[in-house]
């Protein structure tokens, strides 16, 4: 392998890592699983290509315009999807997903189904300076999430999870507190999204579909949930593992199906 | 006037067509509390089973029993070698599992099919057309599937209101302790209603080859609207899921036909031809959406 394919490798093993660290904020330490967590990567994408197409590039824009639009439909569709818990929660992200995913291919402007080729990356994320930005990114996302989880707000959001009974008898909101690290991660998605359709220079619906929010989901379970590093570590082995499986067979789907079945099949069971 | 009444046939007809799959979907989750991503697998596999056997047996009827058998035995098969070590688990971890099972039966026929898209022949039988109003035909193959949709859910409705079998059925959504501690076989009722539940998608995957285009992951999208008809039916309900079938059917169809017409008469025509195929493309998801905002364990939650 050439020093520039390891770099683009890593490079998408800290977008997806960015991605997978956001879902473990929501999964591993508020008990959200959401099976729709790839909406956000579109949406920053589609930041990215809406903007490009008016010739904005200016990387400050750019990211604000993302996580603006990746919060603000994490908040209306959080606040719906909240409202129920459980498997319902799971179906529920998914539909708001597919939501999305038809809403992006309906965007005649921008490409519609086939996606939009961006005229120019943005700003600051060149392809000198893009492996660079992935990783800052990364360690920067990854600061910002260790800080949260260790803050007063980290602390309720893992304790919502536990015993949510509890948490209102403390006189704290617990569909507050778990809206927050909805929009939260949503935003921090958003990040991911701005990033992947830079190192690519393209954006499609593609970057919403269902399959690609259940690949995130495996990343973090496979990493371990609740440990935020483990979803990056996740990332890694999704990302090298879809990579290596690539190269040695087209049909390479056949090999890493069965083997994500056996290895949800062989952890141990835990009592919840 | 006839346009309406054609596109509500065809929502009709997608609205059964996503009972079929969300019957077998609601009970394997009622019963067993299994979330299964793989099963619009069961119809992707219906289609190209039918597709195959009719050209092996070389008449469409037998063709297509044999493939919604054989189609029911896939399922068992995959009940007995996966789902059977999922029960019990973290619906994520079921998620997971189903989902890596879905990966690779789609990659499978991509393998055994090819990626071409395949015909399926409709029966000579019912491949003419019907006189609806004035020049206004309609295929009989689609009233036929409609009718066929309509018996199976009344047989459906018969054995789990009426059969022994049924109510066990009913007990395990509602009382599932309950019963294993009456003393059911409880391993047996659930391989029972898998296979029952497999076979209703293959059905469903027969019944509609003639019409799409037989593809791999062809069921995906299938499958994800049957999610949102469980939503919106509540978990584990069959009536609500067959309430929920039509009214996603019908709005995705009517949606689909009318929402730029609809958009016309708030906006300019260029700005309609833009808005009205995105809202439409949207609009079950809206429809859920409202339904979960006042509801939010759905319309006919089975568990209290």
């Amino acid at each position: 392998m050439s020093y520039a394919v390891l770099a683009d490798l890593a490079a998408r093993v800290a977008v997806f890592g960015i991605a997978a660290l956001s879902l473990d904020f929501i999964l591993g330490l508020g008990g959200m699983a959401s099976f729709g967590h790839a909406a956000y990567l579109a949406i920053g994408a589609y930041a990215v290509a809406i903007l490009d197409a008016n010739a904005i590039s200016s990387a400050p824009l750019v990211f604000a315009a993302a996580i603006g639009s990746c919060a603000a439909f994490a908040l209306l569709s959080g606040a719906i999807a909240l409202r129920t818990g459980g498997v319902n929660f799971i179906m529920i992200t998914l539909a708001f997903a597919q939501m999305v995913y038809f809403a992006t291919g309906s965007l005649a402007d921008y490409g519609g189904d086939d996606g939009y080729t961006l005229l120019g990356r943005t700003s600051l994320l060149g392809p000198r300076s893009y492996f660079a930005a992935c990783l800052i990114c990364l360690a920067l996302c990854y600061a910002f999430c260790r800080t949260a989880a260790a803050s007063r707000f980290g602390r309720a959001l893992q304790a919502v999870r536990q015993n949510r009974v509890r948490v209102q008898a403390l006189g704290l909101s617990p569909f507050a507190i778990q809206l927050t690290a909805y929009v939260i991660a949503a935003a921090i998605c958003g990040v991911a999204g701005v990033l992947l359709a830079n190192g690519t220079e393209f954006v499609s619906p593609a970057y919403g579909a269902w399959q690609r929010s259940g690949d995130l989901l495996i990343m973090v379970m496979l990493g371990g949930a609740g440990t935020l590093h483990g979803a990056i570590l996740g990332a890694a082995g999704v990302v090298v593992a879809e990579e290596m499986l690539g190269r040695l067979t087209e049909h390479w789907r056949l090999i890493y199906g069965p083997l994500l079945v056996c290895a949800v099949l062989s952890r141990r069971r835990r009592l919840r | 006037m006839t346009l309406l009444l054609v596109q509500a046939l065809n929502g009709l007809q997608l609205g059964l067509l996503l009972f079929l799959i969300a019957s077998g979907l609601t009970v394997v989750f009622g019963v067993m509390d299994v979330v299964n991503l793989a099963h619009g697998v069961q119809y992707m596999l219906g289609a190209y089973l039918g597709v195959t056997c009719i050209a092996f047996i070389g008449n469409w009827w037998l063709g297509a029993l044999a493939a919604t058998l054989l189609a029911g035995a896939v399922g068992l098969v995959l009940e007995r070698c996966v789902f059977r070590y999922l029960y019990g688990r973290d619906h994520l971890e079921q998620v997971l599992a189903t989902f890596g099972l879905l990966l690779a039966v789609n990659e499978a026929v991509r393998v055994v099919w090819g990626t071409a898209p395949l015909q399926m022949p409709m029966p000579a039988l019912l491949s003419g057309s019907l006189p609806l109003i004035g020049a206004m035909r309609v295929p009989v193959y689609r009233l036929a599937l409609i009718a066929a949709a309509l018996a199976v859910a009344g047989a459906l409705a018969l054995a789990i209101g009426r059969t022994r079998a049924g109510m066990l059925v009913r007990a395990g959504a509602t009382h599932p302790w309950m019963l294993r501690a009456l003393g059911v076989d409880v391993r047996r009722l659930f391989a029972s209603v898998f296979g029952v539940g497999a076979m209703l998608a293959g059905f469903a995957g027969v019944l509609a080859a003639p019409l799409v285009s037989v593809e791999p992951g062809m069921g995906d999208n299938l499958l994800i609207l049957a999610f949102v008809v469980i939503v919106i039916g509540g978990v584990g309900a069959m009536h609500g899921a067959f309430v929920a079938s039509l009214l996603v059917g019908l709005t995705d169809t009517l949606g689909r036909s009318f929402a730029t017409d609809a958009a016309r008469a708030l906006l300019s025509a260029t700005a309609a031809a833009r808005v009205g195929p995105a809202v439409a493309s949207m609009l079950i998801y809206v429809v859920m959406a409202a339904v979960l905002a006042v509801r939010p364990a759905g319309l006919f939650p089975a568990r209290a």
